[in-house]
């Protein structure tokens, strides 16, 4: 890797979804290098993905998506069966930041966004406020965990363990503009194919400000269980539409239990 | 392996992982890179990415591969030979070959004697009874004077290979292939028009294959359909070209140049057969002819030198000229030895013991069960591996009576590959040397320190003993430091070879002579270690791509080492045409300067003038000294030919009376033991078997972060199928073969999906390898993994040349638990 890693400077990731492989060595090598576990073995027949989620053991997660359509004959292209590495999304405007009660998240002198274990005090709601599932918490340390995007080896001048084992260069490292340019390139190099389906995700500020963990996706963000601009609220800002999606979901609730009990007493 | 060396004189990967970068076209058959090749892979999206190259990607299922392919096309498993056949006859009827090469550098313009016929399906020269070809009949037309093969330049003789090979797969039209492999017509016509353009010489396709092309009855003309594809679009020698076998273990390819199969001796000579008393009797029957006066006729030529140097690095001083350099002390098998003949003697009680390696028998062979009942008829059974294997606890397999079986095991622990120094061999040959990362474990011993110190016991029962005909034991050379720890830096040097003369390293297989004065431990590795070192550990790479790959096609000349003496892409005086120009000057492989040649090291005299009218033809190990269209090397025919698998739903569409291959080797038959074959009627549906990204066969079942990316068992099922038999996503089934079956889990996708074929619809079935009785996932089974064998469904029938099982297609039943 040429990149040169300096203290003041932004980095991040550029997960390219039209080359991924889906071949997960970005989890193994994430939890080889971070020490982590991992969970314990579940089959989980979606697709080939048994992770399941982002959490405190899975740092990377390769999410499959199958929209193979049941033909002789067909495009593979990066959009048939789709497949995304998925990641803490280190945001510009971080949910997670906002809400942490103790200043345990901090924004690192690389720009990302790290959890300091000895100031979490394992309050958990980091974990409920992250729109993207990322967050999860370690049941030996009572504390929240997450990518530090290799905090430990930038500071050692090493790009992160995912990234040095991606053999398509599906997850690309360096710093944000670099990245940002390479994307913008490679999109249009998509569209001039004739992918017009293909957009990036979290490159411009539309999402919590912007993502220096961002995407090339082939499909909308909804089908990879992202939330798009209009979805992509920090905390502070969607109490109100929280509040009454809170409310409809009791009234519904209450609707929903009276019927199941109805249903219960006829089949008694 | 068999099938390239047939056709082009080499059997391996023609080019190199780093070479599919070069190519226009790539396609992709009986192989899934993405998955089992992750790494290399790279160089396919690089190829896709940088040159805006095509993947075609024909499989039975749509896998991680299909999803960046450009072009996806669900085929039948095991019809290959009709993909390529119907591509051959697309490209001879439009004329879209390239011509100077298939003229100059083909057999195409040999011509075949009177006699050769093709009719029904057979070949001529059959013999019923045995089941077997006399190929007297596959041989060219010779001149009485010079005893060299005739040819018509102009390739109209009607017995000419071209014209042979036209008439041959006229019959494999669009509508025969598409009724054949479940490909539609259209969809065939599209990749059609564009390997149709490759012909062309600023053009460049690669065909990258793997076992699946490989795991079949007719196995080696599969491979070697897309090899005459590929010369005759002249796109062999080529950078960006190729056949290009893919092997399946990080050293699967130094094995087999090792010689891992019986009917070899290291760097591919041919195994002695009984009664050849002499080096000359052995070669006459061994070496390939010269068949025209242009051919160097390479291998033929030297292969006493390789022999004669070959025993006199095994037997040192007691291998002297008057005793025919101790030929005798090497066995002449009178019978076939391949993998599953081992266990076919087994299980007729021929065979006392059995010594694994670094494989797993009860994994890893067609039928498990029978397998087992093998292993259980054997006196005594080591195992030598780094972790517990399904080998090593057959005896207490879950439903196996530990007290009924007799044959006592022995594990014998041993190093892991991290454990150890020594060479990787890649799949495009290059020979990588490594370092040992981690100390052994407990009691773990290297494999070779086992073999060796079992050797020197051995060899002392015969110094105390005596016994039969002790001289082969007795004069075998261990020169090493310590003779029961050899160091794998000696045997690399020893596998080099010397001059006894003056005890240097020999620098090239060149130098070597019959007449007792030089040694090797393999011919093809000579150069690999020479008096400037270990070259294998070189590292002269991307840290400077100016200085390392002058010529930018990836060479990397001093990146490690690569056989026949660095050579990177062999058969390279083919990517230059006759006044040595390179085909495409933009993808040059050597080119011809007026006074020598440069670029790659060449394949061919480095100082020879393409002008010379006595200059060399361009494939300097066949006998022809071009690449072969027609070649009689093969046993089950000179032309590839589309035959059933041994069971398939349906009857051949070409000749359905003779609808499998009438020459592959039925073991159970042969034995008098009933066949166990399945019909359509009790198994309607085909399987197929492979490897997932996530194992590495069955060693990474001990692995608890790869367990946890595929942790159990399972076959992926067509969903229309799965809703046709009320099959949801995740249930149990059962998979039933005529031979065994598996309870698993069902992974119910459209990956998969119905074909047409003959008229009929038939559905395939996928079904990973990875699992057994052994592991991680096992423990934590409730069943332990009894029914998780995959090679319990797969039948014990081999490939008439190689004897390779048929992993890749076979019938089944799938029911709901």
């Amino acid at each position: 890797m040429a990149t040169k890693i300096k203290a003041g400077e932004s980095y991040g990731f550029f997960t390219d979804t039209s080359v991924c492989i889906g071949c997960k060595a970005c989890e193994v090598a994430c939890k080889e290098w971070n020490e982590l576990q991992g969970n314990n073995a579940t089959f989980l027949a979606d697709s080939f993905d048994n992770t399941g989620a982002l959490d405190a053991q899975n740092w990377r997660h390769v999410k499959f998506v199958e929209h193979v359509p049941d033909k002789p004959a067909t495009e593979g292209n990066g959009f048939a069966w789709l497949m995304m590495s998925d990641v803490c999304k280190h945001c510009k405007q971080a949910s997670c930041m906002e809400v942490c009660p103790t200043n345990a998240i901090i924004r690192t002198e690389f720009d990302t966004v790290f959890i300091q274990q000895d100031v979490c005090n394992g309050c958990r709601n980091c974990v409920a406020a992250c729109p993207y599932g990322v967050i999860g918490m370690n049941s030996q340390t009572g504390t929240a965990h997450k990518c530090t995007l290799c905090y430990d080896r930038l500071q050692g001048g090493l790009e992160p363990a995912c990234a040095k084992a991606c053999p398509t260069q599906s997850i690309q490292f360096g710093p944000l503009a670099e990245l940002q340019q390479a994307a913008d390139v490679r999109l249009a190099a998509l569209h001039s194919q004739g992918q017009t389906q293909a957009q990036l995700y979290g490159r411009d500020d539309k999402v919590y400000g912007g993502l220096n963990a961002f995407f090339l996706l082939m499909d909308k963000p909804e089908t990879y269980g992202l939330p798009n601009a209009d979805n992509a609220k920090l905390p502070s800002r969607n109490n109100v539409g929280g509040y009454v999606g809170a409310a409809i979901t009791a009234v519904l609730a209450v609707v929903a239990g009276l019927v199941a009990f109805r249903r219960r007493g006829e089949a008694a | 392996m068999v099938s390239l060396a047939a056709t082009f004189g080499r059997g391996a990967m023609t080019n190199h992982w780093r070479d599919i970068k070069n190519a226009d076209l790539i396609l992709i058959n009986g192989a899934n890179p993405a998955e089992a090749h992750p790494v290399g892979f790279q160089w396919f999206m690089r190829a896709k990415l940088d040159r805006g190259a095509k993947i075609i990607h024909a499989d039975p299922r749509f896998t991680r591969t299909s999803a960046v392919a450009d072009m996806y096309l669900r085929i039948r498993t095991g019809s290959d030979v009709a993909y390529f056949g119907g591509l051959i006859n697309y490209v001879l009827q439009n004329n879209l070959f390239h011509d100077a090469y298939v003229r100059n550098y083909t057999n195409a313009s040999f011509i075949v004697k009177d006699g050769y016929s093709f009719k029904d399906g057979l070949f001529s020269g059959y013999d019923a009874s045995k089941r077997t070809y006399n190929i007297a009949t596959w041989s060219y037309e010779t001149d009485s004077a010079t005893g060299f093969a005739m040819r018509d330049l102009t390739l109209q003789h009607p017995r000419s290979v071209f014209q042979l090979m036209k008439q041959h797969y006229s019959r494999y039209t669009p509508e025969m292939v598409s009724s054949i492999t479940g490909i539609p017509v259209a969809d065939f016509k599209k990749v059609a028009e564009l390997v149709g353009q490759m012909g062309k010489p600023d053009k460049v396709m690669t065909i990258v294959y793997a076992v699946g092309l490989t795991h079949h009855t007719t196995g080696g003309q599969l491979i070697r359909s897309g090899a005459a594809l590929q010369l005759l679009l002249g796109n062999m020698g080529r950078p960006g070209g190729g056949m290009n076998a893919e092997r399946g273990h990080a050293n699967i390819q130094g094995n087999t140049d090792h010689a891992i199969s019986w009917e070899i001796l290291p760097g591919y000579l041919r195994i002695p057969a009984p009664g050849q008393k002499t080096i000359a009797e052995y070669v006459a029957a061994s070496a390939p002819k010269k068949s025209d006066k242009n051919s160097w006729n390479f291998f033929g030529t030297n292969y006493s030198k390789f022999m004669v140097s070959t025993l006199k690095a095994w037997f040192g001083d007691a291998a002297k000229k008057d005793n025919e350099f101790a030929f005798d002390f090497i066995p002449k098998p009178a019978s076939n030895a391949s993998w599953m003949t081992i266990y076919d003697q087994a299980l007729k009680g021929k065979m006392e013991g059995l010594i694994l390696s670094g494989m797993t028998a009860a994994s890893i062979g067609p039928d498990s069960n029978q397998v087992r009942d093998a292993l259980g008829k054997l006196k005594w059974l080591v195992v030598m591996d780094a972790l517990p294997t399904t080998s090593s606890e057959f005896w207490h397999a879950p439903g196996v009576d530990a007290a009924s079986v007799k044959t006592e095991v022995f594990m014998v622990p041993t190093t892991h590959w991290i454990e150890k120094d020594g060479s990787f061999v890649n799949s495009g040959r290059w020979s990588q040397w490594k370092d040992q990362v981690l100390p052994p474990e407990g009691q773990a011993r290297h494999d070779h320190w086992i073999l060796a110190d079992v050797f020197q016991r051995v060899k002392k029962l015969y110094q105390s003993q005596g016994g039969k005909f002790p001289d082969p034991v007795m004069a075998l050379t261990f020169n090493y430091k310590d003779a029961t720890k050899p160091e794998l830096d000696e045997i690399a040097k020893e596998i080099n070879g010397k001059d006894l003369t003056t005890g240097k390293q020999l620098a090239s297989f060149a130098l070597l002579k019959d007449d007792g004065t030089t040694t090797t431990g393999d011919w093809i590795y000579t150069g690999s270690y020479t008096e400037a070192g270990n070259l294998m550990k070189r590292r002269q790479g991307v840290q400077d791509p100016k200085a390392n790959d002058p010529t930018g096609m990836g060479f990397f000349a001093n990146w490690a080492w690569s056989w026949p003496l660095n050579r990177r892409v062999m058969y390279n005086r083919a990517s230059a045409d006759l006044d040595g120009k390179p085909w495409d000057a933009t993808r040059p492989g050597i080119t011809w300067d007026g006074s020598k040649w440069v670029g790659d090291v060449p394949d061919y005299p480095p100082t020879m003038d393409p002008h010379d009218p006595a200059s060399w033809l361009p494939f300097i190990m066949n006998g022809e000294g071009v690449g072969r269209l027609f070649s009689n090397s093969m046993i089950d025919g000179p032309f590839p030919e589309h035959y059933e698998p041994v069971e398939s739903p349906v009857a051949n569409p070409l000749h359905p009376a003779n609808s499998a291959s009438p020459v592959a080797f039925l073991y159970d038959q042969a034995a008098g033991r009933p066949n166990r074959f399945g019909d359509a009627k009790e198994f309607p549906y085909i399987a197929t078997s492979y490897r997932l990204t996530e194992h590495e066969h069955y060693v990474t079942q001990h692995v608890p972060h790869l367990v946890q990316l595929q942790p159990k068992a399972f076959v992926e099922i067509p969903y229309e199928l799965a809703n046709e038999k009320g099959i949801k996503n995740g249930e149990q089934v059962r998979v039933s073969s005529k031979r065994g079956k598996l309870e698993v889990a069902a992974l119910v996708t459209k990956r998969l999906g119905a074909l047409t074929v003959a008229g009929q619809k038939v559905y395939q079935i996928g079904i990973p390898i990875h699992w057994g009785y052994v592991g991680l996932s096992a423990d934590s089974d409730p069943g332990k993994g009894r029914y998780w064998l995959a090679n319990a469904l797969t039948p014990f029938v081999g490939d008439a040349n190689a004897r390779t099982p048929e992993f890749k297609a076979f019938l089944v039943n799938v029911e709901k638990l």
